[in-house]
């Protein structure tokens, strides 16, 4: 375990922030106490300096995770969002998205939404812009990137994709053994 | 008064005259173990205790010395002598008592590159003559050095063999060719003096092979370059050529618990430089909004006509607006939505605010 580099960390924040904006602020200086970001095994994890300072005991070939995993740092140096990290980016979502409760399924089995299933979508998404995923209900199912904007959305046929698939829930019980 | 102390001086000097004989000549049962070389005297002689007891040790140990060192000097006087600068000097001779040595016994020569191969390969030193029959000269000559038996320097003619230039100079290429073996060697064994030493190996630019790699030759002219005396700093560079991997500094990593607050503050500052970095105007967003403001406006035309109703911002579809969550009825299609149907409410897909 060791702390980012500064490349790691740029290539993080610039992630991130396609997701959450300027709110990345907020995970760093957090009023309830120090949080930072460690890298252990390429992977990412944000923890409290409390959780940090107990996970040193452990060797770090026995750790298999500590914290909140944000992601990976891939061979060629990108930084890959992981579902885990929805729990942290779904409050600070900028720009979201809402599938109709016929195609949650459909998205939770990792296929993209299409226009059919697109419940609501935030006003003013640009193309290629991180979006968090909802639910009708206003559950986080996941997170995606706008295929459309929200004006050429109104135009595109029912079966287009509206937005890309990056991560669902349904990793949980799909990729078990890798998420950690 | 006169008399008696004339005899008592006399029988004093006699008495004293005994002693000093006395005291040359010394009794033991055993004799004394010497070893003149190194000044040493053993005494095997048991240590009478009652006599130690009675005489108070200190007494006792001294006289036993003294009668030690007597004969310890008794048996220097044994020496020859010789006299330098008015002086008697006593020849010693060799110490026949084996010490301890001064410094720690020698370690061990760390092995070479090659007897460690050798070692690892059972390799076995095999022993040859030193003499070798030759052939040409029909005598015995030495197998190395001067002289040697079937020495191949001193050929008159060398065969060109079919593979190689014609044109080129055997001679040569064999001088050459045993020029490189001797520095190779040079080289190997100032590594492995390097290597006993625990020193590192300094790196050459090139050692002398056949034939250099790609790499081999990146290597070299990385040692070129940065050997100037400005460790080359101001070297000239060829336009897109890639810098050295691997040379320079390595990268560390900051200590896992370190100072929290500094590290807080270097990504605060990264996030602060990254929001600068990006354009005040975003064109494809002000597009949008231009698109979207003109959208607003047909529609608040088309919207006069049908009367006014305000927009619900709303998706949980109060009354009659079909939302699409129901996803049913004349709402469903967003293609088609410019229909005269729809209760002049345009958009059928609401757009949540954030």
């Amino acid at each position: 375990m060791r702390p980012l580099t500064d490349e790691e960390t740029k290539t993080m924040f610039e992630k991130l922030s396609k997701y959450i904006g300027e709110n990345i602020k907020l995970l760093i200086d957090r009023p309830d106490g120090t949080y930072c970001f460690r890298l252990h095994n390429d992977r990412v994890y944000y923890m409290s300096e409390k959780i940090l300072k107990l996970a040193t005991n452990i060797s770090r070939d026995k750790l298999v995770s500590v914290g909140t995993c944000f992601g990976k740092v891939t061979k060629t140096q990108k930084f890959r969002l992981h579902i885990t990290a929805l729990d942290f980016l779904a409050p600070y979502a900028k720009f979201k998205v809402w599938v109709k409760p016929g195609s949650e399924q459909s998205f939770l089995y990792g296929n993209h939404i299409m226009k059919s299933g697109l419940g609501r979508i935030t006003e003013n998404t640009s193309q290629y812009q991180g979006v968090v995923v909802y639910s009708m209900s206003d559950v986080p199912l996941g997170f995606g990137v706008a295929a459309k904007t929200t004006q050429e959305c109104r135009r595109v046929d029912p079966m287009s994709i509206v937005v890309f698939h990056q991560a669902d829930i349904g990793e949980y019980i799909r990729s078990e053994d890798t998420l950690t | 008064m006169a008399s008696c102390s004339i005899e008592d001086v006399l029988a004093k000097a006699e008495r004293d005259e005994a002693e000093k004989l006395r005291s040359i000549a010394v009794n033991k049962e055993l004799d004394l173990e010497f070893d003149p070389g190194h000044l040493l005297a053993f005494d095997k002689n048991r240590v009478d205790t009652r006599e130690f007891k009675d005489n108070k040790g200190e007494d006792f140990l001294r006289s036993l010395a003294r009668d030690n060192t007597q004969l310890l000097i008794n048996e220097i006087w044994k020496l020859p002598t010789e006299k330098v600068d008015e002086v008697i000097v006593a020849k010693l001779p060799d110490s026949t008592t084996p010490l301890p040595r001064e410094k720690p016994a020698p370690k061990p020569k760390p092995p070479t590159k090659w007897e460690q191969f050798a070692k690892l390969k059972g390799i076995q030193k095999k022993k040859k003559t030193n003499m070798v029959w030759d052939e040409v000269h029909k005598e015995w000559k030495r197998r190395w050095g001067y002289k040697r038996a079937n020495d191949d320097t001193k050929e008159w003619l060398i065969e060109v063999p079919v593979t190689a230039d014609p044109n080129e100079d055997q001679f040569a290429k064999r001088n050459k060719a045993k020029k490189e073996r001797v520095a190779r060697n040079e080289y190997n064994r100032l590594k492995n003096v390097a290597r006993a030493q625990k020193i590192k190996v300094p790196g050459i630019g090139l050692a002398p092979t056949s034939q250099q790699s790609k790499s081999e030759l990146a290597q070299a002219v990385n040692v070129a370059k940065i050997s100037t005396a400005s460790v080359g700093k101001f070297q000239e560079k060829l336009p897109k050529e890639k810098t050295s991997k691997n040379t320079g500094k390595k990268r560390k990593f900051q200590p896992l618990i370190g100072d929290f607050g500094s590290e807080k503050q270097k990504q605060l500052d990264l996030l602060k430089v990254m929001d600068s970095k990006k354009p005040r105007l975003d064109v494809t967003k002000a597009v949008n909004k231009q698109m979207r403001e003109e959208d607003r406006e047909s529609a608040q035309k088309s919207k006069k006509s049908f009367g006014k109703k305000g927009r619900k911002g709303n998706m949980s579809g109060k009354g009659k607006g079909k939302g699409m969550a129901g996803g049913k009825g004349k709402g469903k299609g967003m293609a088609g939505g410019k229909g005269p149907k729809g209760k002049g409410r345009k958009p059928n897909m609401k757009q949540g605010k954030r």
